[in-house]
């Protein structure tokens, strides 16, 4: 146990903890953005995963990865103009047109990676990018500093959106149409219109996240996700709704798959115990979101749709 | 009522989180699962040959065999379901076949599923790759008697007259890429990235290992099993772990290996394939691919049921009877005395000189 409290090796841990969190971190706020304005969305990681898909097969072709991001992007717009429109327009229930969302995701990026890619082949992703000055503080640099473009885009959204959702009129909208659309609509402003646009923003933050994943992995598979949009989604209740509380469960389970991650590597836990031990971020989500449905309560009008004639 | 509400919700997410994120796991034991439940069975592959091989016995009836594959992961994922899909198209070549695939069944439910559906239809041969199927075809194959059946990898045919079970060594590919790796490696130590210690998986690392120690018993080689069949980024960090725990010589088993692959390319560090030929994941790192030919298997069993034997018997490949070969990357310049140990070993393996010590 001993090897694991050295301090390279807690500086790779803390550093590769930020890396991990960082999926959680973009689609979580990009959901909580949405939830605020009482659209849940379920689809993340089908959206997620098209971003991914997008990104890489973009960069692929391209060989620019600032390609691949821009498609991310588009497809998470689309992907959002979509939700908007089996939603709020046609109405539908919104935890089962998720789960649609997130179906069709799996299967048609899968179609697209089989008819247009077939075997896997690498992509060279963003690569890191040191912060000149800060990277070089020793141990510091290396945890904090040391990173890929994604990683400081999502760390830099939080106090953006924190400060969106919380001082600006249309933070002040999306929080009226979250908790009480029919008072927000008697004074003026538009539910769906407001809700239109946090779908938008949600889904593009989706895509990049999956964008993000392709990126830093170089590659792309089959539900290359492997379930991080549900995460994220879980992580927007740990967080209770706030940007830095879905920062704080993002690197809370980015930190524990590292430090399992890296005990492993080390040999220090093995056989049955790593497998319980990988069974720790799970555990410490459901722990938390016990916790957190009992004390907070969510956006009085998640799930509900609005309708000015009803 | 909102507490309540978010309460529910809370569970449901929950619940997704835990089923989606065990997409990355394993369903059972062995061999590699990813995502994606296609309900129905689809046939994507046809090959037909005109003649059948004149060494093997006619398949009497004009009619081709019918054959079936259900398989956990993508059918191209350069490693476990890739390997069937690759050795059933060489098989084809040779014989009057009809192949059919189900690809991406990681649900095992969902497996078993197309695995009756393939007997319903009539196929002649239903594979079920993959060692978690095992529990459903025992039920199945007894509603079919007269359809063959094969899970893989097992060595456990249940007793059953129309089963067959198949299996690799896979211990002797990574003991031959243990002994090399062992004689690439400067710092003398060697990561290795698993999923389950299960399965082809658990045989192939144990033999690397063994092999590596055997070679230079000072070399540490540290192993990773990170519970994950698809996690790609749980992969990239465990390899990015090894690379800066001083590893300078990586392999791993599995789909989610791209992951490590990626980390290996980026920092220029050998990576030891399995499965299936990895060459493609960096053309200028993978020094050798361990390669299984289940076309061993395949043929064995297709020369039995023309006999009209469905079942009742375990295969397994190895180096010795050409199910397994190490496929060198000519793209990776490897110096001529490693390869010679390499080849050497091989043939020892092959010979008996040499066995693979039982894992723990």
């Amino acid at each position: 146990m001993g090897d694991f409290f050295t301090v390279s090796v807690l500086v790779a841990t803390l550093a590769s903890g930020i890396r991990l969190g960082t999926p959680f971190l973009l689609a979580g706020l990009g959901e909580t953005i949405g939830q605020r304005s009482g659209v849940l969305n379920l689809g993340v990681e089908g959206v997620m995963l098209l971003g991914a898909f997008s990104a890489y097969y973009v960069t692929l072709e391209t060989g620019s990865a600032v390609y691949g991001i821009f498609g991310a992007i588009v497809v998470g717009l689309i992907m959002g103009l979509v939700y908007a429109f089996i939603t709020l327009v046609m109405h539908a229930q919104q935890g089962i047109s998720g789960i649609g969302m997130y179906l069709f995701g799996l299967g048609f990026t899968d179609l697209l990676f089989q008819k247009n890619v077939g075997t896997p082949k690498p992509i060279r992703g963003l690569g890191e990018v040191n912060i000149p000055l800060l990277s070089d503080i020793p141990k510091v640099g290396e945890i904090f500093f040391q990173h890929s473009l994604p990683v400081y885009f999502a760390f830099a959204l939080v106090p953006l959106v924190w400060f969106m959702i919380n001082k600006t009129t249309f933070g002040l909208n999306i929080r009226a149409v979250g908790e009480t659309p029919e008072a927000a609509d008697t004074l003026g402003v538009s539910v769906n219109m407001t809700r239109l646009a946090t779908m938008l923003i949600g889904s593009t933050m989706a895509s990049l996240a999956g964008a993000a994943l392709a990126l830093e992995v170089g590659i792309f598979q089959q539900n290359l996700t492997s379930g991080q949009g549900f995460i994220a989604i879980a992580l927007v209740y740990f967080g209770a709704w706030r940007s830095y509380g879905v920062m704080l469960g993002a690197l809370l389970f980015g930190i524990v798959q590292a430090t399992v991650l890296q005990l492993k590597t080390l040999g220090i836990v093995e056989g049955a115990n790593s497998s319980l031990l990988a069974m720790a971020p799970a555990v410490l989500t459901i722990v938390v979101l016990v916790i957190v449905s009992r004390r907070v309560a969510a956006p009085g009008a998640l799930t509900r749709p609005f309708d000015r004639s009803a | 009522m909102k507490a309540t509400s978010t309460r529910v919700i809370a569970s449901a997410v929950t619940a997704l989180a835990l089923v989606a994120a065990s997409c990355g796991g394993s369903d059972d034991v062995a061999d590699e699962p990813v995502d994606e439940p296609p309900a129905e069975t689809q046939a994507e592959a046809e090959a037909e040959a005109p003649a059948v091989e004149p060494d093997a016995p006619a398949e009497a009836s004009a009619e081709p065999i019918r054959i079936g594959i259900v398989a956990p992961s993508a059918e191209n994922d350069l490693a476990w379901t890739q390997s069937m899909v690759d050795s059933v198209n060489r098989v084809a070549e040779g014989r009057d076949v009809e192949v059919a695939i189900s690809g991406g069944l990681f649900v095992v439910e969902d497996a078993a599923a197309a695995i009756r559906g393939y007997a319903e239809d009539g196929f002649d041969l239903v594979i079920a790759h993959g060692t978690q199927f095992g529990g459903p075809l025992q039920e199945i194959a007894d509603d079919f008697p007269e359809v063959a059946f094969a899970l893989g990898t097992s060595t456990d045919f249940f007793g059953k007259e129309n089963i067959y079970a198949y299996s690799v060594d896979a211990g002797e590919g990574g003991y031959v890429n243990g002994v090399m790796a062992a004689q690439l490696t400067q710092s003398n130590v060697i990561g290795v990235v698993g999923p389950v210690p299960a399965g082809d998986a658990k045989l192939y690392i144990d033999g690397f290992v063994a092999g590596a120690l055997a070679q230079n018993p000072d070399v540490a080689v540290n192993v990773n099993y990170i519970d994950s069949f698809g996690d790609v980024l749980l992969a990239s960090e465990a390899a990015k772990a090894f690379v800066q725990s001083g590893a300078d010589v990586l392999t791993g088993t599995a789909q989610m290996v791209v992951g490590a692959t990626g980390i290996a390319a980026e920092e220029g560090i050998p990576w030891f394939g399995t499965q299936s030929n990895q060459t493609g994941l960096g053309a200028d790192i993978v020094v050798a691919s361990q390669v299984y030919h289940w076309e061993v298997v395949l043929n064995t069993i297709l020369d039995q049921i023309a006999d009209g034997k469905l079942g009742g018997e375990a295969v397994v490949i190895s180096l010795s009877n050409g199910g397994l070969e190490i496929e060198f990357n000519d793209g990776y310049a490897l110096d001529a005395a490693i390869k010679a140990s390499g080849i050497a070993t091989i043939a020892g393996l092959s010979d008996g000189s040499i066995t693979v010590p039982a894992g723990e």
